[in-house]
């Protein structure tokens, strides 16, 4: 006797997100990157469609990071250059470019201009190919007046402005709509406040194709079954018909698991059974990201190559179609 | 698991409709499928009443205006069944057929019909003997009606259970029995079939319509109900299933639940 499959059969779905813009579609950009959309919950093939590959976004900044030592082999000659660090990022796989505008705190020394960060952001565009993120320097009033600035010098190029939070969403979403960008709408891990700000930017007049979450992650042994949590339910509510919990979502995968002591923390000063620091590294960001994969994360900001490249392969064989 | 508010007002028993009906007047009609629409009923159901001369022409008619105006699927009221085959000629894919007891000819004669429209249907658990009182009759008709649905190729989802409330003031004890057999109706199959009930029935007759529906409607909630043919246009009620909805875990809670419960 066949067995029958019990398959779930849900209702909604991931809203699709495209990020970029193509010359046909008024920007620059050599492709475009579709995020979302999926019916179904993580990789179960045989009960839904996943119609886009989760995507992979490279980790950059306009002022040199303090990444440290396990980084400086990788990124060590462009980081103070990001329109290199941005060519690099895409010579070693990135489907996005994700440029955080640290630069711009009010609380460094020299902090970069609203008008700075439009250049900085309108060179990079002229020098690399694929679509593009960037997050504000995380001071309200400065992220407000730069990510206008941005919003107006990458006009057509479909990018997405970051980050709009419960307090602070008005005026990143008036410059998201004015250049025609998407936004990233960000709760501190707390699934009602994601859901109350994506009924605020909607109610602003924002498209849903344009909304993206970030729902913040927490890295692997730091309360990352929290953010596993809230995705899960997140994509659930999604899949049985509630629209305002059916954004695309972005794991912060590297810079959380390069937060734990546990991936950065040099041999001497490691824990008993740790082991060397580089692979200890790596498989700390590629496990954590692929926890988030599970959950369902749909783009996944990553810094180490090398865990790109373990996460890269990790997808191709979840995308194996699993069909009975 | 959402909740379904069929929209009841459209329906001939109502003075403004009836007087429409007789009319062929669609202006009551048109603005009753807007502001229930508006007010998020997931369907709207249509009644020609007790002034149609022609119940088929009747409800043919009112379902074309109320296509016109609103995307929102329509539950076909009637116990004419030529009335309702009518309505489903017209109407999109989805709608729901109002009502069909548990007893073998109507039933051959409802659900092949379903099956052919694509539509659901609110299932009566009564016969010819009429309404029983226990919650164990009630569950024995649904699942007859369960079964019925399964022998014509109808999924559970294609069926709303209604295990008929009656008004408290003639009917007291039959509330109780009622939440049983809700309870036990989602036990019947799995994935389970729907529920609903006349809500405005419980409250028939008493000086205290709104406060008696809206409680009755909170408690058979969790129960497992989780449909309601109602007045979609009492805020207090709508406001008092969004939150029940809302606190059964159902919805994900935000500020703006009530709000966005109307939208759907």
């Amino acid at each position: 006797m066949p067995v029958q499959i019990l398959k779930e059969k849900f209702t909604g779905s991931v809203q699709e997100v495209v990020l970029g813009a193509t010359k046909e579609e008024g920007g620059t950009r050599a492709y475009t990157v579709k995020l979302g959309g999926s019916s179904t919950l993580p990789f179960l093939q045989y009960e839904g469609s996943i119609p886009n590959r989760p995507a992979i976004a490279f980790e950059i900044m306009d002022i040199k990071p303090e990444w440290g030592a396990p980084f400086e082999p990788y990124y060590g000659d462009v980081w103070n250059d990001p329109v290199a660090w941005a060519k690099k990022a895409e010579e070693l796989g990135a489907d996005v470019l994700y440029l955080k505008l640290a630069g711009a705190d009010p609380e460094l020394e020299n902090p970069k201009s609203a008008d700075d960060c439009a250049k900085t952001v309108k060179v990079i565009l002229e020098n690399t190919t694929a679509p593009l993120m960037v997050e504000g320097p995380g001071h309200p009033e400065k992220n407000n007046e730069v990510l206008q600035a941005v919003g107006e010098a990458a006009a057509g190029e479909n990018i997405a402005l970051g980050l709009a939070e419960k307090d602070n969403y008005r005026s990143i979403a008036a410059a998201a709509m004015m250049g025609k960008h998407c936004i990233i709408g960000r709760s501190p891990v707390d699934i009602n406040i994601l859901k109350q700000l994506n009924i605020m930017i909607t109610e602003m007049g924002i498209a849903p194709n344009k909304i993206i979450n970030d729902p913040m992650s927490s890295g692997l042994g730091y309360g990352i079954e929290y953010s596993y949590s809230i995705m899960e339910r997140a994509r659930w509510g999604a899949l049985i018909g509630d629209k305002m919990m059916a954004f695309p979502v972005i794991c912060l995968a590297g810079p959380e698991a390069w937060r734990a002591k546990e991936s950065y923390a040099p041999l001497e000063e490691a824990g008993p059974g740790w082991g060397e620091q580089k692979p200890r590294g790596i498989m700390w960001e590629a496990m954590t990201a692929a926890a988030l994969l599970q959950a369902g994360g749909d783009i996944f900001l990553m810094r180490h190559p090398e865990s790109v490249k373990l996460l890269k392969k990790h997808i191709d064989d979840l995308m194996k179609p699993n069909d009975y | 698991m959402a909740f379904y508010m069929i929209g009841e007002r459209i329906n001939g028993m109502f003075n403004d409709i009836g007087e429409a009906v007789a009319k062929f007047d669609p202006k009551p009609i048109q603005e009753w499928a807007k502001k229930q629409d508006e007010a998020g009923a997931a369907y709207l159901d249509i009644n020609v009443g007790p002034t149609a001369a022609d119940r088929v022409k009747s409800m043919r008619w009112m379902c074309e205006l109320v296509t016109e105006v609103s995307d929102t699927p329509i539950a076909l009221d009637s116990t004419n069944y030529e009335a309702i085959e009518a309505g489903l000629e017209v109407c999109k894919p989805g709608a729901l057929i109002n009502s069909c007891p548990a007893e073998r000819p109507k039933i051959e004669r409802v659900f092949p019909m379903a099956a052919k429209y694509g539509a659901k249907i609110i299932a009566l658990t009564m016969d010819k003997t009429g309404i029983p009182k226990s919650a164990d009759m009630r569950v024995g008709f649904a699942m007859e009606l369960v079964a019925a649905a399964d022998e014509f190729g109808l999924a559970p989802d294609d069926l709303f259970i209604d295990p008929l409330i009656l008004p408290c003031n003639v009917a007291q004890d039959h509330a109780p029995e009622v939440l049983e057999s809700l309870r036990q109706i989602r036990m019947l199959s799995d994935p389970a079939p729907h529920t609903t009930l006349g809500l405005s029935n419980v409250s028939q007759g008493t000086p205290f319509r709104p406060l008696i529906n809206r409680i009755y409607c909170v408690m058979a909630m969790t129960c497992g109900l989780d449909s309601a043919i109602m007045d979609v246009n009492d805020d207090n009620l709508v406001e008092a299933i969004a939150s029940a909805d809302m606190l059964l875990n159902n919805a994900i809670y935000c500020d703006s639940y009530a709000k966005v419960f109307r939208q759907r």
